[in-house]
């Protein structure tokens, strides 16, 4: 396989996998602005933040703001409209490389984000998200039905698992240093609904309750999120993926590179941490090393395959 | 103007029958919906176009007419005759002006109109390619006047390209009108793909001692024929690489791959000569693969087609192929040239310039019905000042009669009506010739119009040929 294909490949997965979880990212502050205690300055303001976007002069703190930046935006890197031409174009790229029915996911509608106004994004905000993760949803669901199982379909796997990994750990650490106001005691009420809003972001909150009968400590949430090996969105079962599609490279090529250690290292972390030990020497140091350590993989399947 | 459907009479010639009944039947209202629902699905298969720096939709559909245009058997058989005829004379005369010129020697034609031409490569003196192939997929463009009357309007010998419309075409028509084909003897298109990696393969260079491997060379996704590249490497199971993937090493091609470097040892390129290879041509291309140029004259890795093959196709050089096929192969031409007058000879500019209201006249170097003049449809200003470009450049210039195409039934706004059209088959020229039977046929949309390019709103039909 070219390199520049396993490259395309790699960002259209991730970018997929972006436009896919901004667009949970913003549901979870549409829900938080229609709550009784809602501050919607600070919610929508949260969420901008959470998205790790930069913007062009003030970060917007009101609905119509995060639909320009995040949405609609052509230009602004986080934005699903832009994820979503990335990815497409990634796609053409390399169409020799794709299905039918993947080219078609990717193909179908892909400008429909152009055609929407502004006005009609903020009015029909659900029905936007909800068409973006359908479309989100084909694409992965092309790939899983129709694709032959050899280097390019670990590659998009790679690709999209660590950009899940990173949104997970990102929005983790988003709660504790933005979400959270200074005066705010941890523990405290505000604080308890924005762990729960957490939980929305990753379309977690039943999946949560399925696991942990219902009790919404923080403890338990982070262990959710990062440790638990059975919910899709943590850290823990993204490292687990990503680990065994590398293998499968390795296998395929009878070759291993640096990016398997690292990966298995992590995955190795993860299996023997237990919550206690991370609150203990803080969960941020945690998140911004695990962040850190996913940067540097990246980097190092780059490099072992030539991109 | 000839109909290619019905006589003067209004009786319907046989090869069409069934396609006359099949329009009748299914009724104007109900072909315009289907027509929708092949647009639909062009659109969702990404069959499209790239136009980027023009404004507007950047990915455009060339529209698709679904009545198909028609040959009987007896009609192909000639075509097909004269269509390897040139093709060979074509590789001939490019192999003969980069030796010994036998035919510029004979003073069959002018030496300065092959030497000062732009087209002419002096990188390619004294090269033999395998096969000695030079234009390994001929597009020869060939309109119709009347019963038997099929003229070559123009040689496509670098990369002619269209060939995916004649395949997808074909493609769509059958998943839409199952019963059109039943019965109806078409002959299939569908293994060109396969033809076209046979005919890639077999012109393998003397440094290749294993399986050869070809790929297809695209300049990238924003060149408008790039969904034409992707769609030939994915038939032909060929990697599509761009300049960037490729690298030249110890006299041989390779291309990076997840795995390391990989030999290459064809290229099916489509980018232009000019951007092959930054060492010998353009200097300032961003494109290209620098010491490219200097494996191939090594027999290192095959380029298809070879640099310099444009020099065939020059509309200077188009004049002299019928004395090519009697010059190196003492065959007297099957398909006739459009008469043309060259402007570069004073008498012929001297008529051209007297009656530019009745001619088409175009850049010698021109290509895709940009920057011509058709005399009976332009303004006498505009005639004025094209013969103005005329008298400064002459030799810049060729002139032909205005053609009375065929015409074609064509699904139009109010009914089926006629509507001019052309036709692009595609010669494969390897260790032998190649032809599947069909072609991209063309059509003006706009009554009247006789422009066929997609640029400038023409539109593509399903190309049929008969079985006995």
């Amino acid at each position: 396989m070219l390199s520049r294909t396993a490259e395309n490949l790699f960002w259209l997965a991730r970018y997929t996998e972006r436009a896919d979880s901004m667009a949970r990212l913003i549901a979870m502050g549409s829900r938080m602005a229609m709550l009784p205690s809602a501050q919607p300055e600070d919610d929508w303001r949260s969420v901008a933040l959470a998205s790790g976007a930069q913007f062009e002069g003030e970060v917007p703190s009101d609905v119509a703001g995060i639909v320009d930046n995040l949405i609609l935006s052509t230009e602004n890197p986080s934005s699903i409209a832009y994820c979503l031409a990335r990815a497409r174009e990634n796609g053409r790229a390399v169409r020799t490389a794709l299905t039918m029915d993947l080219w078609e996911a990717l193909n179908d509608g892909w400008r429909y984000l152009g055609g929407v106004p502004r006005a009609r994004g903020v009015q029909e905000l659900p029905a936007i998200l909800d068409w973006v993760r359908r479309y989100t949803a084909r694409v992965f669901g092309a790939i899983e039905t129709t694709l032959l199982r050899g280097p390019g379909y670990h590659f998009l796997h790679v690709g999209a698992r660590i950009e899940r990994a990173d949104m997970t750990l990102r929005l983790l650490d988003v709660k504790y240093y933005v979400l959270l106001p200074e005066t705010e005691v941890v523990g405290g009420g505000h604080d308890h609904s924005q762990w729960i809003s957490v939980l929305y972001a990753t379309s977690a909150r039943r999946a949560f309750h399925w696991s942990y009968s219902g009790d919404y400590s923080p403890w338990k949430i982070a262990d959710f999120l990062i440790l638990n090996r059975l919910f899709p969105r943590s850290v823990a079962y993204c490292y687990t993926e990503i680990s065994e599609h590398l293998d499968e490279l390795g296998r395929l090529y009878g070759q291993r590179h640096r990016c398997h250690s690292t990966a298995s290292e992590m995955v190795a972390i993860l299996e023997d941490m237990e919550m206690g030990e991370i609150f203990q020497d803080g969960l941020h140091t945690f998140i911004e090393d695990a962040i850190a350590r996913t940067n540097r993989l990246s980097g190092q399947i780059q490099s072992a395959y030539h991109f | 103007m000839f109909n290619e459907m019905s006589r003067d009479d209004g009786s319907i010639r046989a090869a069409y029958a069934q396609v006359a009944k099949w329009i009748e039947e299914t009724g104007i209202e109900r072909l315009k919906g289907r027509r929708e629902e092949a647009e639909t699905i062009f659109r969702t298969i990404g069959i499209t176009f790239a136009v980027y720096g023009e404004g507007g939709d950047p990915e455009r559909l060339i529209p698709f007419d679904l009545v198909p245009r028609v040959f009987d058997a007896t009609e192909w058989t000639r075509l097909e005759r004269g269509i390897n005829q040139r093709a060979r004379a074509l590789n001939a005369f490019i192999h003969d002006i980069y030796h010994r010129g036998e035919i510029i020697r004979a003073g069959k034609v002018p030496g300065e109109l092959v030497w000062r031409n732009s087209a002419f490569c002096p990188e390619m003196i004294g090269v033999d390619p395998p096969g000695r192939v030079y234009s390994h997929i001929v597009g020869i463009d060939i309109v119709r006047t009347g019963e038997g009357g099929f003229q070559v309007l123009e040689d496509n010998c670098r990369t002619p390209s269209g060939v995916s419309y004649m395949l997808e075409n074909r493609e769509i028509m059958m998943r839409m009108f199952p019963e059109l084909f039943r019965g109806n003897r078409v002959a299939p298109v569908d293994d060109y793909p396969g033809l076209l990696r046979k005919t890639l393969e077999e012109l393998a260079p003397p440094a290749c001692n294993r399986d050869p491997v070809a790929v297809v060379l695209t300049p990238g996704p924003y060149n408008s024929a790039y969904y034409e590249h992707s769609f030939l490497a994915d038939q032909m199971g060929l990697e599509l690489v761009e300049p960037q993937d490729l690298l030249v090493e110890d006299g041989r091609c390779w291309m990076r791959t997840t795995r390391g470097l990989r030999h290459v040892d064809v290229i099916y390129r489509r980018i232009d000569d000019d951007f092959i290879d930054p060492l010998t041509f353009r200097a300032d291309s961003m494109l290209g693969v620098p010491g490219l140029m200097s494996a191939y004259r090594s027999g290192g890795v095959t380029l298809c087609s070879a640099p310099g093959a444009g020099i065939a196709d020059d509309k200077a050089i188009y004049v002299y192929v019928p004395e090519m096929i009697r010059f190196y192969l003492g065959e007297n031409p099957i398909l006739e040239n459009v008469p043309t007058w060259q402007c570069a000879k004073a008498d012929e500019c001297k008529y051209v310039l007297e009656n530019l209201a009745d001619l088409v006249v175009k850049e010698v170097h021109g290509s895709g019905g940009y920057g011509m003049l058709i005399g009976p449809k332009a303004t006498e200003k505009e005639r004025e000042a094209y013969a103005e470009r005329i008298k400064a450049d002459p030799a810049d210039f060729i002139a032909q009669p205005t053609l009375d195409l065929s015409a074609c039934p064509t699904i139009a706004e109010d009914g089926v009506e006629p509507r001019h059209v052309d036709f692009r088959p595609f010669c494969l020229v390897g260790k032998q010739m190649r032809l599947v039977p069909g072609g991209l046929t063309r059509v003006a949309l706009r009554r009247g119009s006789l422009v066929v390019n997609s640029s400038q709103g023409g539109g593509v039909k399903d190309t049929w040929v008969l079985t006995e």
